[in-house]
This record gives C-alpha cells, structure tokens and sequence, in this order.
C-alpha cells in the first residue's frame, strides 16, 4: 500500500508500523469518577467496520510521525491522511 | 546430429551454433533458440513423462503457460527441476534432463501407472487413503511423494545470488507485444516516465511469430524498430526477460527479472535473478492471449500442440516439429497456421476445421465440418483419424497436429485482486471484468481485441487514457496499416466419441471424464470442480485448460458459461523461484548485526557471543583452562562480587527526553511517581501498557530541570520510543517534551564491585567528587574522564553490587574499555558477559525479560507498593481491575532446593507437596534459574500464588514432561545483601 | 585534552575506502552531528537562530542544505539534524545548544550514526537495489529516512546521481557497509 503523507507525499507502507483505530486517541481522563468503565470501553469496545476505518500508522522508517489514515478495510483505498498530533489537537486534547 | 527440422528464416542467429544436451545427447542449436524450439528443429518431440500416469509428453506452447515440457536444467547445485523447455534460452552448454521417469524417458516403468488409470480418477487420493488414518505418515504419504512430482533438486545450496531493487514510474506497461509497444511509444514520446517489462527476451510479443506486416515492415522489424527508439528515451526503462508477476494495493507490482538465466553462470558478483517491487501511478496489461487446445482423444501425443505455438516455432524459431502437419481448429485463426507453414515449405497434409461453413485461406486441403477423434503413434504422434461430416473415419499420416480452440485473453493479473473476468459471447472467452486493480488498464488482446490494428490502436489509446489521470497529455500516433481481421470463431470444447481419454489439462493429467466425475459426484462449482479434480493447478495454474474444463462443467449441467463462471487467478504470474523471493536474505544475511562498541576489544579477548535481538553481545569470557561455560560465568560473578567487574551495556535503549514538561511527561509513562525527581538524580521506572500489564522497565536520570535520559531494556527499545511518541504526538500534543534516541550515541559500561569507586576514580577526572557523599547511591551527572573527555556518570546497580554506568561518545567506546580494564588490573578487574550479568541479577532479584512477559502486573512483580495513586499514568486505572488484584494472584518469590545438590529449572510449574501435578492445581511457575556460585546452589524467581505470604513453605516444582519433581523453599526474591547495603556503600 | 583514540565505525583506526568501477564508497569518520528540536511557541526563534548559525535556510521535509561550516536536514516536523567536521566542532550539540538556549531541545547525535559517501556515475543503480525512495525526484539537497536491508537511514543527495550521503545506525555500520557494497557489486 501507499500512504500519503501530508508532509512528505506518497511513501510505501512498509515503513510503517501500524497500530490499531484512531479511537485510541480518545483516552479517558484516568481520574474521572467512572474511569474504570471508561477505559474498558476506550481499550476493548471498538469498531470493526467493513469500510472506512480511521486508523494509526507510525512512520517509523520516515519522520517519525504518527498518521490518521483513513482506509477503506473492503478495498484498502485509503482516503485521508493527517497528522495524528493535528486530530488529537482538533478534538481537542492539549496537555 | 543434425537439424533436421530446422527452416529456414526465423529470429535466430545462425552465425551463432550453441551445443547442449537433454538427457545426455548432444545437439546442436542457434541464438535465439529455446530450448524446446533447438529440440524441436533437431526432430525431438518427446520432452517428458506427466505427472500422474507418466505418458509421454512433448510441448503443447511455445511460451510460459507450457504444461508439458517441464524439465531439469544444469546440474550440480545449479540443477533446476520443473523448468519450462518453452521459455529456456539456450546457451552453450546447456545441459538439461527430462523429469519424471525412470529408467528413461523412451521407457518409463511408472507408465504401469496408465494401465490403471481407472483407479486413478478424480478424488482418488481422497477416496483412497482415507482409511486407517495412522497410514498417512508411514505408508501412504512415502509413496505419494515418491509416485507424483516431477522434477528432483539437487539438495545442495544454492550457489547463486539473488537481489531486489525498487522502482517508481508515471506508467507501468506490461507485456511488449504490439498493443505494449504501442502504448510505450505514445507515453514515452509524451515524457511520462515509462516502465516496460516481458518476459520473452525479445521484445515483439505474436508479432515475433506471426508473418503479419505492420505498415511497410515485418511485425518483428517494427517491434525492433520501437524497441530502438524506446531504448533511447531517456524516460523510458524496457526491461526484458522480466516477468511482472503480481498486481497489489495501490499501482504496486512485483517483478523477477532473470539477469544470468541466460548464461551458464551469472558472472562474478551478479545476481542470478533480481525481485523488483515496482511502484506505478497508472499499469497497463497488455499481456495479450493464450491459445486454448480442443480435447479429443489421446490428444497429448507428442507433435500435438497448439496450431499458434506450432507456428510461433516455424516463423520465429524456424523449427517445425514434423514436415507433415495436420492443423485442427473452430476458428479462422487456425487457418494462419497453415498458410504460414505452407510458406516454410512444410507440407500441410489438411486443415479440419469444425465450422461446417469454414472457407481455405490457401493451398490446402480442408476438411470442414469435420473433428480429429484420435491419434497414434508411439513415443510421437504419426497419424490422425478424423471424423467427417458424414460420419465417416479417415486417418492421416502426419509427425504434427496443431490445434486451435480459440483464444483466451490473458486476465491473469486482473484477478489479483479478487477481479472476475466476464465472458463475451462474440469471441467465446472471458475478459476482464470491470473490478481489476484500482490505476490498472487492459489493452490489446488482453482485452479481447484480437486484430493487430486494434491492439496496435487500443495500446496507444490506454495510455493516451492513463497518462491522462495524471495530468500528461499525450498524442496517440496514427497506427501503421496491418491487419484487422475480424474474429470467427464457433465454440467447440472437445470432441465426444473416440477410443481412449480426452486430455483436458496435461499438467495434471486431467481428463473429460474426471469432469463427469466431477459432476456426477456433485463437485459441480468450478471452486470444487478445481479441488476435486486438480484441474488448473501446478505450474501452469491452467492457462491452457481451464476454461476447457469449465466448458465441459458447463455442458454437464446445462448452463451458460456465463453461469458457470471461471476461477480467478493469485500472484504469481509463473513460478518463482524461492530463491528470488528471500533475495539477500540468506544466512547470516537474514538481518543486519548491531556490534556493540567493545565488540572488537572482546573479540581480543576470545568472548563467546550471543544473539540478542540484532545485538551480538559477550556471553562470557573464556579464561585458559576453562572448559566450561559455568566455569568462566561462575568465575566473572564471583570476581566481580570480591572486587570489580566490566559489563557493557549499551544495547540497553536510551531515549534523551527534553522540554519544560518532560518531567511531568514521564509522569504520565511511567507507573511510579516523577515529577518530584530532582536533578542529578536516578530513579528506576516502570512503563505499564494501558491495559495495566508491565511494558518495560528501565530508568530515568534527571540531567537538567528539563532534561531527562530514559534507559529501555534491549529488546524494547524501539517499541518503547514508538510508545513514547505516541503519548506525545496522541494523547498530549501540546506538551513541550521532545524525543530522540541516543542509544547509539554513548558507550556504556557497568563497573560493578566493592572497587568500582576505586577503579573509576583513576579514569574520572579528578575535579568530579565520587565519594559516597558527593555522588550517592542513584546519583548521576556530566563528567570528563581521561583528561576532558565529555562524558556521563550514573549510580545504579543491576547487580547489587556497587555500581555504575559510565558512558563516553561511542567512538571512544573501545579506548574506553582498554582503560577501565587496565586501571582496573590491580583490583583484578574481569569482563563480564550476560550469563554473569543474568545471575548477579537472579542472585539480587530484580526482574527482567523473563518476568516482564507480557502477563504480569506491578502488583505480580512486587512493585505494588511503588505505583503512585496520585496521578493519571498510562495503565493506572486498569491495572486495579478485578482479576488483576485478586488476593491470590502470583506474587514474585525466590525458590531454593531443599536439596542444595537438586537443580532448579525455568519454566518447571509449582505444586502443593503431595497434590497431583495438573492445570487445576497449579500454584504458579519458575521464570528464572541459575546457579548461584555465591551461594553455592541452583537458585530461581518464581511467580507463585500469594507468594509474599508463603516465604518459608515447600512446594514442589514439576516438569511432567521431563518427569523433573524437585522440593523448593519458597524465599525472598532478593538472595543477595537483601538491605542493599552494598550497592549504597 | 583527553588521551583516548577514537574507533571508525566499521571498528578500525582508519576510515575505509572502497571502488567498484565509476563508483566509491568512503567512510566517513571526522563528521559531527546533532539533532534540534524546536520547542512549541518558540519555532520561530529558534528558525532565526539556526539559520544565522548555518548561513543558509532551514530545510523543510525532504530537504538538506549546506552552509558553509554546516549541513542541515530535516528529519520530521520541526527536528532538524545539524553536520559539521568532528575535528573542528567536538561539542556541536553545545554549540548549537549556546544559539538555541530554551528555544530548542538539542542532542549529541554524531556518535549514534555512521556516514558512508557514495559517489560516483550510476549511483541510482545502486541506490534502487537498496532503497524504496522514487530517485528520479531526488534532487540535489533532497534527504529521507528510508530503511535500507530493515536499517532505518537518512540518504542525503549532495549532488542528484552523483554523491549521496548514506547514513545508518552506527552499530549496524558493518552491515549496511556491506549492504552498500554488494549492491555496488550486483549493478550492471
């Protein structure tokens, strides 16, 4: 496969590592009242959709940035790459 | 011997005579020959025995969909089974052997096998030896081996080398016939970085074999003509002898190129075959098309092929393999065949056709509405009986047949992506359909367009198309005046009646009855039709036989073709040898070697090295007289506990971790509490994975208020840095910490002992304070050593001993270690390898691989304790879920034996005394073991059930496989200096 | 002055040279490197500080740029890797640290990696055997990461088809020398 990547263009997958669905930005706050039920659902409750998925990948032989691609699991035509750092930003996780 | 059946003409160069042999008989043959076509021109016909029944074989093609003749070439190493005669370039030299019989190809004892070919139908073996199933290994199985296959290997390593390579390009073509050449010219004449590859090594695909004229020249002088001015393109790469071989995601394709096939040897340093993975924005197939035979009985004779392969060797090859020649055909393709040999002065004793309607295309006897019913001949094909339209039998007397069932377009790498061709009822074949790879287009006779003017046109216009989606504009070249005829074909898939079995796919000696098996027993799918049958697997993956096959699938059953459908086709294209797959790969050359900045002074000393991931690392350093390994490990753990040792530890991952929130960063990845540390000071870490299972353990010196530098264990380092960027750029984007490994940076050593002190402060620069008050247990700091030497110190122990880690720039790694070691000789310093570095660590209990494995918690290691509550960390929160903290989980211990003299084993279970070793009872397991030489007996940590609570029992540690039950007292993990007044003196 | 000796990467005194028809392959031992980082909030600064200490541009991705002294390339998102010569910059990293100041997070890098140079007509053929990059678009001054034989590296084009930069994991040095070589070997 090929990855787009915003700032570097296309570049082949093998110099990715891949991690699992984007969801997993969406860490709970550990010290939230129901944390616990929080972070069982953020760690093993997820999508498995036949279509798009928004997933992590890791450029690990690259610029060391991590990617949201979006990819289509039926066909693996990708449709969107961003730079986790700028989605985790957008939902808005800071410090 | 003479060519007795050479011609004249053809691509080959006569100037050149190359001798080779094919089962040890020599003969003579030209350049540009194959192999097949140099056996065919010395009147060789008879080239193997098949697979299952080991009838005798000659070529059906003259290309890589060859089913028959499959054959050994070289010999010694080099010998390679299963090798297309069709697609073999001859050299000088060549020596090839015919497979598959015994004693020899004329006389071949298993053709006993065809006698009982009645047992040997569809679903034999399934229905054979099934039953008693204990057979299978013993009995069956032997014999299946030894009865099927073809070719044998020669069982010694491969001699040769073989290499990948990567490359990009704007348009990929492939396949060079015309429809390929064509689009090459438009793309590359237009700029756009062209790619393209065939497998032949002369580029012209049919137009090579056929007498057909493109505009004023020969179709072979305009492909040369193209190949010249493509060769001098600079944007555009022809790459012949070059096999594209599978389609994958993303205008991906893979690509062996045979770089020395062609030679007797690859010469010195190049590879035999290179694996090209080619990145393309846009493909185009233009693998044109494969003929299909038509069964009839006994219609594999030697000298039967098909009527286009047949002509393929008399234009190209100049090569006939008889001089009496009968063409059988449903198409007026077939046609060309004879008029082309006519041409060559071969005789042409008939054309049968089964078009009642079919018309002479020259001087020659046609016999319409007509079937060849069956052939005879021993070892080779001497006559025909042909039944005419009145019913009546004629027999012809003639050395060839060539048949002609139509033409298949070649889809193959459409379907790589699970694409299923469509079948057009205009030109009774399947094309392809219209979900092939995303970026890829079909051209030519691929797609069904068989005339040379339309392949000529649709190459050029697909890539005027595909050139378009990227922006280049491209003219398409007015195509040259050449053929254009329509094709006229009746379907005919085999012929009923007639004496003996109708061979449908040669490779696996599949017939038209093993299909009515087939159905009769109601594997009807054409998936199941495929498995039951065998038909269309192998070498050739049924290019020439499946839809013959699915056709007489589609008769039984009384649907459409349509209806039936076809298999698709997976990478590869043609085999690959597994050679070219591993490429580099091989031996030692499997993965790169990390060598650490001692390796060369420890190679001085005679270390035993040991594979650690990449790592090579010294296992122990042998001494004169030590013939053991214990000897040396016991003798460097006991020297460094009574005075001093060396280890290097640089493999240990670092990670320099910066910025203004990088302490409160580390507070979030590490279980236990960091925010507090102060500067100059080290602090032990543990890293939880978010589901509260221990990830990696390692520490943290605070060099500045915001600078930190994180150690992993060696096998974590990368994982852990891919971990740590992922908290940073993921869950808190804002922070200001920046990370970058320095692993590599720093050589680093352990000097560990009551001496260590000693000994660095004769190598510390005398300005840095390293008594117990000025750089304390756990202390670390920017040092010089030598004389100025930028470097770094850290007070920390593994061992439990005195200890620290110095670490200087590493290309002064190896002056480093001479150093130590010389300042250490009055303290009898040794060098310690990891055998000694895992028992000090055993001896002190600390964990580290073995305990960290993946299932265990702080709470299972004896860390509880030190986990914050305070604060947010990653795996904070699920670490305290139920299961995870039941009162009765496995706690680390130490185990030692009852009986000082008994051994204790890793990976042995833990039992109550006197309860039956079972799952049930299982009270936990030893992680770790070593003898302890300070102790003087075999030591071990284990996890065992609410182990803090059971210090002082004996239990039982088992191994029901080896029969090992030996009594342990379970004690304090920490066997040596359990105060740790060592390690802070 | 400290009175330690310094190894080459490939573990010898001497830095290796080798020659393969047009083409040389050279170690290249008395080279500095470190890694800067800009801090968020300060990108700015710290672009204006490392462009007067290179005299040149900072690169964006993809790209290197040679000052007079100094080379620059990038190596991510606002991570810039700084060369020098070791024999005249020893300390780089407190160099450019002492310009930066809080601006950035500097790191020693020179001692982690080894530099092989390739030079030479028909180094491309070279370069495709080992490396998955497109070189047509490699330009002069274009530098990736890439991993040659599973070692992650940095090639930087000094100069398009005639002089690269291959710069590997220095404890990998032997293998990607090899890597390098045999590839130098297999290439019509």
């Amino acid at each position: 496969m090929i990855i787009n990547h915003p700032l570097l263009g296309p570049r082949d997958a093998q110099e990715f590592t891949y991690l699992g669905d984007a969801a997993l930005i969406e860490r709970p706050d550990g010290q939230a009242e129901d944390a616990a039920r929080q972070f069982y659902e953020y760690l093993y409750l997820r999508d498995n959709p036949a279509g798009k998925h928004r997933e992590l990948w890791f450029h690990e032989q690259g610029d060391r940035s991590w990617l949201v691609v979006t990819r289509d699991t039926l066909t693996h035509e990708i449709t969107k790459v961003e730079l986790a750092r700028d989605v985790a930003r957008a939902r808005g996780r800071g410090k | 011997m003479t060519q007795v059946n050479r011609l004249s003409g053809g691509l080959i160069d006569r100037s050149q005579t190359l001798s080779f042999t094919f089962d040890g008989k020599r003969y003579r043959g030209h350049g540009g020959d194959t192999l097949a076509s140099a056996l065919l021109a010395n009147g060789v016909r008879l080239m193997g025995r098949s697979f299952k029944y080991h009838r005798p074989r000659g070529v059906l093609s003259a290309g890589s969909e060859e089913p028959n003749a499959l054959v050994e070439l070289r010999t010694g190493a080099r010998q390679e089974p299963n090798t297309r005669a069709t697609t073999a370039e001859l050299f000088d030299g060549l020596e090839a052997k015919s497979q598959n019989r015994w004693p020899s190809l004329a006389f071949d004892a298993m053709a006993i096998n065809d006698r009982f070919s009645a047992f040997f139908t569809a679903g034999f073996y399934y229905k054979t030896f099934m039953w008693p199933a204990a057979f299978w290994e013993k009995l069956y199985e032997p014999i299946i081996r030894r009865a099927a296959g073809l070719g044998s290997i020669s069982l010694e390593p491969d001699p040769d080398s073989y290499d990948k390579g990567f490359m990009h390009c704007d348009l990929l073509v492939i396949g060079a016939g015309p429809a390929g050449l064509s689009a090459a010219l438009t793309a590359g004449r237009a700029g756009a970085r062209v790619i393209l590859a065939d497998e032949d090594y002369l580029p012209g695909g049919r137009l090579n074999a056929e007498t057909i004229a493109v505009g004023t020249q020969s179709g072979s002088a305009w492909a040369a003509a193209v190949l010249a001015e493509l060769t001098d393109l600079p944007n555009v790469r022809v790459m012949l002898r070059t096999t594209v071989i599978g389609a994958f995601d993303h205008g991906i394709y893979g690509a062996v190129e045979r770089v020395s096939d062609h030679l007797a040897v690859p010469p010195e340093g190049k590879p035999r075959q290179i694996l090209w993975r080619i990145t393309s924005k846009r493909a185009l197939l233009c693998a044109g098309a494969i003929e299909r035979p038509i069964a009839f009985a006994n219609n594999d004779r030697p000298g039967i092929l098909l009527a286009g392969a047949l002509r393929a060797y008399v234009n190209r090859w100049a090569a006939a393999p008889a001089r009496d020649v009968v063409i059988f055909g449903n198409n007026d393709d077939a046609h060309r065949s004879a008029v082309d040999l006519i041409a060559k002065g071969v005789h042409v004793a008939a054309v049968v056709d089964t078009r009642a309607r079919a018309i002479a295309r020259g001087e020659y006897e046609l016999i319409a509405g007509a079937q060849v019913i069956g052939s005879a001949g021993r070892l080779g094909l001497s006559r025909v009986e042909v039944r005419l339209a009145s019913g009546e039998i004629r027999r012809i007397d003639c050395g060839a047949l060539g048949v002609s069932g139509g033409w298949n377009p070649n889809v193959h790498l459409t379907c790589h992506q699970r694409g299923r061709p469509v079948w057009r009822e205009d030109i009774a074949a399947f094309v392809p359909g219209p979900d092939g790879p995303v970026g890829l287009r079909v051209a030519g006779a691929a797609a069904g367009l068989f005339s040379t003017a339309e392949t000529l046109s649709s190459g050029s216009a697909a890539a005027v198309a595909a050139l378009g989606d990227l922006g280049i504009s491209a003219r398409a070249a007015r195509p040259p005046e050449t053929e254009d005829a329509p094709v006229a074909i009746t379907p005919f898939w085999h012929v009923s009646g007639g004496k003996g079995r109708a061979w449908l796919d040669q490779q696996n000696d599949v017939t038209v009855k093993d299909v009515k098996l087939a159905h009769q027993e109601n594997f009807r799918s054409v998936e199941h039709l495929k498995r039951y049958t065998t038909l269309g697997m192998a070498t050739d993956q049924g290019k020439t036989s499946n839809l013959g096959g699915l056709a007489v699938m589609a008769e039984l059953t009384g649907q459409t073709i349509a209806e039936t459908g076809t298999t698709i086709f997976r990478p590869p294209y043609t085999p690959v040898a597994l050679g070219v797959l591993a490429g580099r790969a091989r031996g030692k050359e499997f993965r790169p070697v990390r060598k650490s900045p001692s390796h060369r002074w420890a190679e001085e000393q005679g270390a035993v090295f040991v594979e650690t991931g990449m790592w090579l690392r010294a296992q122990w350093f042998p001494k004169p007289g030590e013939t053991h390994w214990r000897e040396s490990v016991d003798r460097e753990v006991l020297a460094t506990r009574r005075s001093v040792g060396i280890c290097d530890v640089t493999t240990l991952g670092k990670i320099d971790v910066q910025g203004s929130d990088a302490a409160a960063f580390l507070n979030r990845i590490y279980a236990n509490g960091f925010a507090k540390l102060a500067v100059g000071k080290v602090r032990y870490g543990l890293m939880l994975r978010e589901d509260g299972i221990a990830m990696d353990d390692g520490t943290a010196a605070r060099l500045a208020q915001d600078h930190f530098v994180v150690t992993t264990t060696t096998a974590n380092a990368v994982s852990v840095y891919r971990h740590m960027e992922f908290a940073r750029q993921c869950l808190w984007p804002d922070m200001d910490v920046q990370l970058i490994s320095t692993t590599e940076s720093w050589a680093q050593f352990s000097v560990a002992g009551p001496n260590a002190r000693r000994l660095l402060q004769k190598v510390v620069d005398p300005e840095h304070d390293l008594s117990n008050a000025a750089f304390p247990y756990m202390a670390c700091g920017e040092i010089t050593v030598c004389g100025g030497l930028r470097a770094r110190l850290f007070r920390i122990s593994f061992s439990g001993e005195l200890a620290y880690e110095i670490a200087v720039p590493t290309r002064y790694g190896d002056a480093m270690i001479r150093r130590l070691m010389a300042a250490g000789a009055e303290f009898d310093v040794v060098a310690y390898g990891t055998e000694a570095l895992g028992v000090m660590r055993i001896e002190k209990g600390h964990a580290a691989g073995n305990e960290l494995n993946g299932t265990t918690t702080a709470r299972n290691l004896g860390m509880a304790q030190m986990m914050s509550r305070a604060k947010d960390s990653i795996g904070a929160v699920l670490s305290e879920r139920e299961g995870l903290t039941a009162p009765d989980g496995l706690v680390l211990v130490g185990l030692r034996p009852v009986d000082p003299s008994q051994q204790v084993l890793a990976g042995a279970h833990l039992m109550i005394r006197g309860t039956v070793a079972n799952a049930a009872n299982d009270q936990g397991y030893i992680t770790s073991a070593a003898y302890s030489p300070n102790l003087g007996y075999s030591i071990g940590l284990a996890l065992l059930r609410n182990g803090a609570a059971r210090i002082g029992e004996v239990i039982e540690a088992v191994s029901p496989l080896t029969g090992l039950n030996v009594e342990v007292e379970v004690v304090s993990p920490h066997f040596i200096d359990p105060e740790g007044e060592r390690l802070r003196a | 002055m400290h009175d330690l000796i310094a190894i080459t990467p490939l573990g010898s005194d001497v830095a290796r040279q080798d020659r393969v028809g047009a083409l040389t392959l050279t170690e290249v031992p008395d080279w500095a490197l470190a890694s800067v980082a800009a801090r968020p909030g300060q990108e700015d600064a710290c672009h204006a500080a490392l462009t007067a200490f290179l005299g040149a541009t900072l690169p964006g991705p993809g790209h290197a740029v040679a000052g007079g002294a100094f080379g620059a390339f990038w190596t991510g998102p606002e991570q810039w890797m700084i060369e020098a010569s070791y024999t005249g910059h020893q300390d780089l990293a407190g160099e450019v640290k002492a310009v930066v100041g809080k601006n950035a997070s500097v790191t020693d890098q020179g001692d982690g990696w080894c530099r092989f140079d390739l030079v030479g007509e028909g180094l491309n053929a070279v370069l495709e055997r080992l490396c998955n990059l497109d070189l047509s678009r490699m330009g002069s001054g274009s530098a990736s990461r890439t991993a040659i034989e599973h070692m992650g590296c940095f090639v930087v084009f000094r100069s398009a088809g005639a002089s690269v930069s291959v710069i590997g994991g220095r404890s990998a040095a032997g293998s990607l020398h090899h890597a390098i070589l045999t590839a130098m070997r297999a290439v019509p």
